[in-house]
């Protein structure tokens, strides 16, 4: 008998000796959507109080405006060499900055890197989360992961309410990061700290189409 | 003894990893309560914990309906799991996974001990894991000469400091900054000796710490919070960033799976998703979420092990009260409202898994007799049901959990106990009215004795009052009452 036969002969086993009764999901109906439809300035507008409250900053620009604030974010953080994916559009390209676009980069180098620029797939307004799903215009995974600081960049089209939305909008099979302010910690006293192994600052550039 | 067959539903062995204690818990207690400093700690973390958690809950609308979902979700997962597991199996496979089942904590350390020496490391990084902590795969693998680096922020603060954990989210709750301070100055190599004791100081100390075994260590060892059967997603939901860095960055990543932790499909992590921060960190969202399908090519980890675990679940399985312990999603809320917990901390239940949801899950994980004092470890005040974001109820399994734990004993032994005695005595005594008059103008006299019981029944008053006995029974009143009329 292999483990697998095993475990399943016994898990049917217990099953069998006492037949388990399952509530019924109907007396279960939460919240599939929130009351704003994706987009909406309200919408907009809790993202970006829920993202400041975990120590993210936010800037809200006209799309033609993401240049130069992405320009300012890393100017005023002193950075001088940013990675960005290689789908990022090319009209969110900081200027006045050493450039690299992501070619499967050793984890050392991007590790020696400032900054990252990536888009979003989905933002959730209630939680104040962005999510990566590692679409051309977002990168590998560990682009946003070594350079300290992020700057994230979200259509208003991507924001929804609730996480049911946002589950909803997902595709299962990409490597998914759920990200909801800079990297934190809660483990002393329980007490939320911002800063520990992944960027320590996180800036949402929320852009008006 | 009891036989157990080849295919029947069995608990975990005895000799390895961390269910069991050393000593049952009203001895542990009793050491830890005369530990001012270590109340005082959890008393701080504790209040902080349920203020934020309570506001945060107190956002979501739909926070009932969320409980009954999640609910819901796990009986299902429960009834249907061997499918669900071959259907988590099929998907992770077919992504580019490889799928081990491990019949216990032997097989689960062994499993990984050979998939690490098959890459060819000496040297781990670990993201916290209950079930690694459950299993001892650290002492495993330091037993076959690989070295496991603890990554999360408490976990390290425990290993560093040759600790036990103490807290499911929280392992070293029980430190403070400032004690936190003393052992990294101890025990890291490097640090700063001007290092203070603020919190973010010690982040920053982990971070420099850690660094560069993020970037060097070729192999990583996660449990996992969910897995999707109809995807074959896995999740891990955290806060620091370690656990994306050892998700994303190793050549081989190793996970380690409790198998009661399969949901059924996709659009059930919006459930979890949002109960989970709530309910644990007293969050709207924890800062990482990441989510992964078998193997992605040109990102992440291009090998991947998912090693399912029974371990004593399918022993809790069979208990159709005491079944509902394996919803639990670890999000530790009953230990954080729990007077008991609060008192006596984690170290006092013996099992990796402390608090009301320890003293359900590990004594049906390792078979009661061998946990029998942790059915025992509460006073049943409910609070741990109201937090509980699955709507566990665990006061009713603890109930449960004794009574099976008084059936397997007086099915053991032929010598009743004393309390079995006391309450044949007592039902006699009923049984018979002049006995009974006589019992209750016995007990009014009693009260001249003072508040303690004699040996044998001392075990009772030993950490309670005996009620003052009224000064007339009722039988009398009555009958006074009659006279009078």
């Amino acid at each position: 008998m292999t483990s697998r036969d095993l475990v399943l002969a016994r898990l049917r086993a217990a099953l069998a000796a006492a037949p388990p009764t399952v509530p019924d999901r109907a007396t279960a109906a939460y919240r599939r959507h929130g009351d704003l439809p994706p987009g909406d300035p309200e919408l907009l507008d809790l993202l970006a109080r829920r993202l400041t409250d975990y120590r993210a900053e936010v800037h809200r620009v006209a799309a033609s405006a993401v240049a130069d604030t992405v320009t300012g974010i890393l100017a005023a953080a002193g950075a001088s060499v940013v990675v960005v994916p290689p789908g990022l559009p090319a009209d969110w390209r900081p200027g006045d900055i050493e450039v690299v676009v992501d070619d499967d980069l050793p984890a050392a180098r991007l590790a020696r890197l400032d900054a990252v620029v990536t888009a979003a797939a989905v933002a959730v307004a209630e939680t104040g989360t962005i999510v990566l799903d590692a679409a051309a215009d977002q990168g590998r995974r560990v682009i946003s992961l070594l350079p300290d600081l992020h700057v994230c960049v979200v259509r208003p089209g991507q924001v929804v309410a609730t996480v049911p939305e946002g589950v909803a909008r997902l595709t299962p099979g990409r490597p998914l990061t759920w990200i909801s302010g800079p990297s934190a910690t809660s483990d002393i006293e329980l007490n939320r700290v911002e800063g520990v192994h992944g960027p320590r600052r996180l800036h949402v550039v929320v852009t008006d189409r | 003894m009891t036989e157990t067959f080849l295919g029947m539903p069995a608990t975990a062995p005895a000799g390895v990893g961390n269910l069991r204690g050393d000593e049952p818990f009203p001895v542990a207690a009793r050491r830890a309560l005369a530990d001012a400093q270590l109340r005082r700690n959890l008393r701080h973390a504790t209040g902080t914990i349920r203020a934020k958690s309570a506001a945060v809950i107190g956002e979501v609308p739909d926070w009932p309906e969320l409980r009954a979902a999640g609910r819901a979700i796990k009986s299902d997962t429960m009834a249907r799991l061997p499918e669900l597991l071959e259907q988590l199996e099929a998907a992770v496979t077919a992504a580019g996974g490889t799928v081990h089942w491990a019949a216990d904590a032997v097989e689960a350390n062994r499993i990984v001990t050979d998939l690490i020496r098959a890459a060819g490391a000496d040297r781990v990084m670990k993201v916290k894991s209950m079930a690694t902590q459950e299993i001892g795969l650290n002492e495993a693998l330091e037993a076959a000469g690989i070295t496991p680096v603890e990554t999360d922020l408490a976990e390290l603060i425990v290993q560093l400091g040759r600790d036990r954990p103490s807290h499911i989210l929280v392992p070293a709750i029980h430190r403070n900054r400032a004690e936190i301070r003393e052992v990294f100055l101890r025990e890291m190599p490097g640090v700063d000796p001007a290092l203070s004791d603020e919190p973010a100081a010690l982040a920053a100390a982990a971070r420099r710490h850690l660094r560069e075994t993020f970037l060097s260590t070729r192999v990583a060892v996660s449990g996992a919070n969910f897995a999707v059967a109809e995807t074959g997603t896995l999740a891990v939901v955290e806060s620091e960033g370690n656990g994306r860095m050892c998700l994303t960055l190793p050549e081989t990543l190793i996970t380690v799976m409790g198998i009661e932790k399969v949901v059924p499909s996709w659009d059930d992590l919006a459930v979890f998703l949002q109960l989970l921060p709530r309910a644990s960190t007293g969050e709207r969202m924890n800062p990482y979420t990441s989510m992964w399908t078998g193997v992605t090519p040109g990102d992440g980890p291009q090998a991947f092990h998912l090693v399912l675990l029974d371990n004593g679940r399918s022993a809790v399985l069979a208990d159709e009260v005491g079944r509902q312990a394996l919803h639990c999603i670890r999000c530790s809320a009953c230990l954080n409202v729990c007077p008991v917990y609060e008192r006596t901390g984690g170290h006092a239940y013996g099992s990796v898994y402390p608090g009301p949801i320890g003293a359900v899950l590990s004594p049906q994980l390792t078979g009661v007799e061998e946990n029998a004092s942790l059915p025992y470890a509460s006073s049943l005040c409910g609070a741990c049901f109201d937090a509980c974001p699955v709507m566990i109820d665990i006061p009713s399994v603890l109930v449960h959990l004794r009574a099976r734990h008084v059936a397997e004993r007086r099915a053991a032994h032929r010598t009743p106990s004393a309390e079995a005695v006391a309450m044949a005595a007592a039902a006699y005594t009923m049984d018979h009215p002049r006995l009974y008059a006589a019992a209750q103008r016995a007990a009014g006299l009693g009260r001249l004795a003072g508040r303690a019981l004699p040996p044998p029944l001392n075990g009772w008053t030993a950490s309670r009052d005996v009620p003052a006995a009224p000064p007339q029974t009722f039988r009398q009143w009555w009958a006074e009452r009659r006279s009078e009329s």
